[in-house]
């Protein structure tokens, strides 16, 4: 597969006797925009800068575009990047940090200030460019960092974390806006965040990381709904977590005995045996204590709007349950049955 | 920049010092040029055509076996290293074994005959060794280290080169000159001159004489840092805590001490105090108290210290105090204890670390003082003073004057290491991210009396002192009280007479011109290199980076007298000799001068986040670019700062340029403390004031052009130098 725009063999890279990132293997399609996503330290962002050549590996080999790039320093690679910080240079406006990497590229003076005009209008940013960093908004330096990782037509654009300096409301609207551009252009894009919800939402691919390896890469669909074990269940979307045996699983169903019930759910095939089974919290419907479904008593019930909360105890431990407003509310301390609609089973 | 790029550079520069430029020094400046390409000046082509220097054929084949695979393009790393490498031993080693009288090392007789004798390295000289690490960097970059960024390695190879030279050669000389006797090693003299009475008797606890040396310094030192540091600490208190509305006068009594040179204080203290002053005279007048020469010893030296130590301790205790969270007092307020229990409890439990800190400072300050107890110091000798005497006193003893050296570096260092034991075990931070909405505590009562009682009498008698400064070169001789106003002494030092065009008559106005010109040559070069090397340590990872970084560092402890005496031993003979020029006092100033550039441009980097650099190498530019384009804009107010400083200290500097100075160039300071020798008191008066005059107006000259920023003295803490 000679078509990839990022292929990642075998890379590892250490510092001291810590790895960062420890035999990592990826292909990037071209066009395509895949998600690094995991927790802090989890060496996601490792993996972003061995890309850009802020870092070289240690051992292993990255192309780009089916060029070895793994020696080549940052300035030599033809990526661009866009910082958690921004990174707009504080001194310069925002014309001439647009411009500036067409500049030290050895592009004219009016060339580059042409090129970097057309692409703050791209960006919606026209008449912006006599202004200083500092005087803009936000998401305004957001997408100026994006307008000047955009004007030197790069192989691939790479992201870090490029939300995280936005507010709550503009989080979503920006990150709409990168994968409309992105499919616009059809761009190769790295994205590094630790928001599941984030990466759900734009990705085409996400590599879940953890303790510099992947804990699993699949299609979005392909990670929530079968998340390969409780690590990777747990940070696509929250899960519970149980202990339980397999009785029987195939054609999409099986039948699971948990905390001494036996219960009957949608599930892929799974060959009996005991096994750890995750369940969502929106899988779960309470429903009045007589009928069937593991047996609970409401600890805690919230309210937030568009959904209802509860931490359920049961037999096979406590269980947080969210079900949509509309449906039936129960108090604290009221005995309800727990109705689990879909579980997964994990990799032990 | 790529490593070939920078290999055919160096290759030009090699070529250019063999064709072009005096392969040995000139002396007699531009005439000697005339003779080009014969006599002195000649390049070493025309010396190895005329067969005169036949063992530096090697230079030539070196350069070759480096050019025929540099000019296609075809080098590889190692063989660039290799041959820089060996270009620059056989350089060396060549200057080393035939010297002013022909061969000195004897065991190369066979091979080498009787070469006729040579004079030190020029400028062509310079140029093939810049050449040979030019060649080391290139061949380094293109094996891939230093991120395979010839720039870095040359900044790398280039700079460790310079520090190893003019830093750490030095030191090695003065030490190793300490165990020379007679030309021959012999620890045992080493051992009989760390270990002589005159630097350890304890003969004044018993009886009159006088005591060793180091009891003199040490114990001069530490009542100079403790007395600085109450006084500082008193106005310190006042100005954050007192409600007192004297923020200019506060202002400018910091501002005063950076821009004296050093020295002028005493002589101040001298028309106050000495046998004819101002103030004995009065009380003998009045008071029937007789004249005497206490100023001259310890009580003089000690005030003249304090003098220029308070002002910068209440710089740094007043940062301190203002740096104190008012909620951890609010906080024990409202816990109920009484303002005085607060203060005891709370502010000066996290006031210690900066007052050991400036307690260290003046400690050091303090030792590496020459000028004030050469002028004011009698017969009571410190380190500084003694070493001086040691190489120009009547008697010329090398070895005696490295011995006190190491003792003085000693003592220095020791201090060093004890502060940097104790800060490495407690650091305070009070001033978090978080906004801290309190109000700062008023001091108590009886405390805000005490300090006032310190204060306000200090700021009298520094006034009373800078005043005599201001007037005392403008009245006839202020030494006996005679007021009357003159011109006199400024025209002795600074007349001007028209005569077919200017013609500077005064006496000051040579030693004025060259101070001016070391000082301004030499402040660029040491901002320059400064921000450089503060640059490649925070920014850049390469092998060899703790010992660059300690390279540097390493001058900021080494008292100014050591380094003077190290200079004249380590650059007095081939092949590398600069005494007697004016480059071996801006050499000086650089290396002595480069730490505070260094450590200001690593706080200032420490503000500018890395992901800057990040972008501008994701965008395609190389270091050399990222550094004009985005981090030198960045850094203005640092390179102010250092620019500033560097000038000001060229400019004040005594203890050490007064070994280097010469009768073609010699410096401001140096030739007021001849002055005052010689007892022309008005005359050194006026000529500091000049020298005052000068330094504020460069001083605010730069402010003006490149933006506002504090000047700090040596040791003031980095994050000042950048405000």
């Amino acid at each position: 597969m000679t078509d990839a725009a990022i292929r990642f063999e075998r890379v590892t890279k250490a510092f001291g006797v810590v790895r960062a990132v420890d035999d990592v293997s990826f292909d990037l399609p071209q066009g395509a925009l895949v998600t690094l996503l995991g927790p802090s330290g989890c060496g996601k962002t490792t993996t972003l800068r061995l890309v850009a050549g802020l870092e070289l590996p240690t051992a292993g080999r990255i192309e780009i575009e089916g060029r070895d790039v793994s020696r080549l320093a940052a300035a030599e690679r033809r990526i661009a990047m866009v910082f958690q910080s921004y990174a707009l240079f504080p001194h310069m406006n925002v014309l001439e940090n647009v411009a500036y990497g067409l500049v030290v590229g050895g592009a004219r003076r009016q060339a580059a200030e042409a090129d970097a005009t057309a692409m703050l209008k791209t960006l919606g940013l026209e008449g912006l460019g006599a202004r200083l960093p500092a005087e803009l908004s936000g998401g305004q330096q957001q997408r100026v960092a994006v307008a000047r990782a955009l004007v030197l037509r790069p192989k691939v654009l790479l992201f870090d974390e490029p939300l995280s300096n936005l507010d709550a409301r503009l989080r979503r609207r920006v990150r709409e806006d990168i994968r409309d551009l992105q499919k616009r252009l059809g761009l190769s894009v790295v994205y590094v965040t630790h928001d599941q919800q984030e990466a759900l939402a734009v990705s085409d691919l996400v590599v879940v990381m953890k303790d510099g390896r992947i804990a699993q890469k699949g299609t979005p669909i392909e990670l929530y709904d079968a998340p390969a074990d409780a690590f990777v269940a747990d940070f696509m979307g929250e899960a519970n977590v149980l202990q339980g045996e397999v009785l029987s699983a195939a054609d999409g169903r099986g039948c699971v005995a948990i905390g001494g019930v036996v219960l009957d759910a949608a599930m892929r095939d799974h060959p009996p045996g005991t096994a750890a089974l995750a369940v969502r919290p929106e899988a779960i419907r309470l429903a009045p204590p007589e009928e069937p479904g593991l047996p609970g008593r409401v600890r805690r019930a919230a309210f937030l709007g568009q959904t209802r909360e509860y931490e359920v105890d049961t037999d096979a431990g406590a269980l947080f349950v969210v079900t949509p407003a509309s449906a039936e509310a129960w108090a604290e301390g009221a005995a309800v049955a727990c109705r689990l609609e879909r579980i997964i089973p994990l990799r032990a | 920049m790529g490593a070939l790029a920078l290999g055919r550079l160096a290759l030009a520069a090699g070529l250019i010092g063999l064709l072009l430029a005096p392969w040995h020094g000139v002396e007699g400046g531009v005439d000697a040029l005339s003779a080009w390409p014969g006599g002195d000046a000649a390049p070493l082509l025309a010396l190895l055509l005329d067969g005169s220097r036949w063992w530096l054929w090697p230079v030539v084949g070196l350069l070759g076996f480096a050019a025929i695979p540099l000019l296609p393009g075809r080098a590889s790393g190692g063989l660039l290293a290799a041959v820089g490498f060996a270009l620059l031993a056989f350089v060396l080693l060549q200057g080393h074994a035939i010297g002013l009288r022909g061969l000195r090392w004897g065991w190369l007789a066979p091979l080498l005959g009787a070469p006729p004798a040579q004079q030190a390295l020029g400028w062509g000289g310079a140029l093939v060794l810049a050449a040979a690490i030019g060649l080391i960097a290139a061949g380094l970059a293109q094996r891939g280290r230093f991120g395979g960024d010839a720039f870095i390695a040359f900044l790398v190879v280039g700079s460790g080169a310079l520090l190893l030279l003019f830093v750490f050669v030095p030191l090695l000389v003065i030490l190793s000159a300490a165990a020379v006797e007679d030309g021959h090693l012999a620890p045992s003299a080493l051992a009989a001159r760390l270990a002589a009475p005159e630097a350890w008797s304890l003969a004044c606890v018993t009886s009159h004489q006088g005591c060793g040396v180091v009891w003199n310094t040490l114990l001069l030192a530490i009542l100079a840092a403790v007395s600085s540091t109450l006084i500082g600490l008193a106005f310190a208190l006042l100005s954050a805590r007192g409600g007192v509305r004297a923020q200019p006068a506060f202002r400018a009594m910091t501002m005063l001490p950076l821009i004296t040179p050093p020295f002028v204080v005493s002589l101040a203290l001298i028309v106050l105090f000495g046998r004819t002053g101002l103030v004995t005279t009065a009380l003998w007048e009045w008071f029937d108290i007789p004249r005497s020469r206490w100023i001259y010893g310890l009580p003089g030296v000690l005030l003249a210290q304090v003098l220029s130590q308070a002002p910068i301790a209440f710089v740094l205790l007043e940062g301190a105090v203002r740096a104190i969270g008012p909620s951890l007092e609010e906080a024990a307020l409202t816990m109920g204890a009484r303002r005085f229990t607060v203060f005891r409890t709370v502010t000066w439990p996290l006031l210690r670390p900066a007052v050991a800190a400036c307690l260290l400072l003046g400690f050091v300050e303090s030792l590496a003082d020459f000028g004030n107890p050469l002028v004011l110091g009698g017969d009571f000798d410190v380190l500084s003073t003694r070493i001086f005497f040691a190489i120009a006193g009547a008697r010329h003893e090398p070895g005696r004057a490295a011995a006190l050296a190491i003792l003085l570096l000693a003592l220095t260092f020791g201090a060093f290491a004890l502060q940097s034991l104790w800060l490495g075990r407690r650091r305070y931070t009070t001033v978090t991210g978080k906004g801290d909405a309190g109000v700062p505590a008023p001091l108590p009562r009886g405390l805000r009396l005490a300090c006032g009682s310190v204060a306000w009498p200090w700021m009298a008698f520094t006034a009373a002192v800078y005043g005599i400064i201001l007037i005392g070169g403008f009245v006839h001789d202020i030494g006996r009280g005679d007021m009357e106003f003159t011109w006199r002494h400024i025209l002795t030092g600074f007349a001007v007479e028209w005569q077919d065009g200017m013609a500077f008559r005064g006496s000051a106005w040579d030693s004025l011109f060259t101070t001016v010109e070391v000082a301004a040559i030499s402040a660029p070069i040491t901002a320059g290199l400064g921000i450089l090397l503060a640059w490649l340590l925070a920014r850049q990872s390469f092998p060899g980076r703790g010992t660059l970084e300690f390279l540097t560092m390493l001058s900021f402890a080494i008292p100014g007298t050591v380094v003077g005496v190290s200079y004249i031993m380590a650059f007095n003979e081939p092949p590398i000799e600069l005494t007697g020029t004016a480059l071996i006092l801006v050499l000086c100033f650089v290396f002595r001068n480069l730490p505070v550039g260094v450590r200001g441009g690593i706080a200032a980097l420490a503000q500018i986040d890395k992901s800057l650099d990040e972008a501008s190498a994701t965008m395609g530019a190389g270091a050399l670019q990222t550094l004009r384009r985005v981090v030198l804009p960045l850094l203005r107010p640092a390179i102010v700062a250092a620019l500033a400083y560097s000038f000001v200290h060229a400019m004040t500097a005594v203890s050490a340029v007064i070994f280097l100075v010469s009768a073609r160039h010699n410096l401001a300071t140096v030739y007021i403390v001849g002055r005052v020798e010689a007892g022309e008191m008005a005359l050194a008066i006026a000529y500091s004031t000049v020298l005052i005059v000068v330094m504020l107006a460069v001083v605010l000259g730069i402010e003006r052009l490149v933006g506002r920023a504090q000047i700090g003295r040596r040791a003031a803490p980095a994050g000042n130098l950048v405000a």
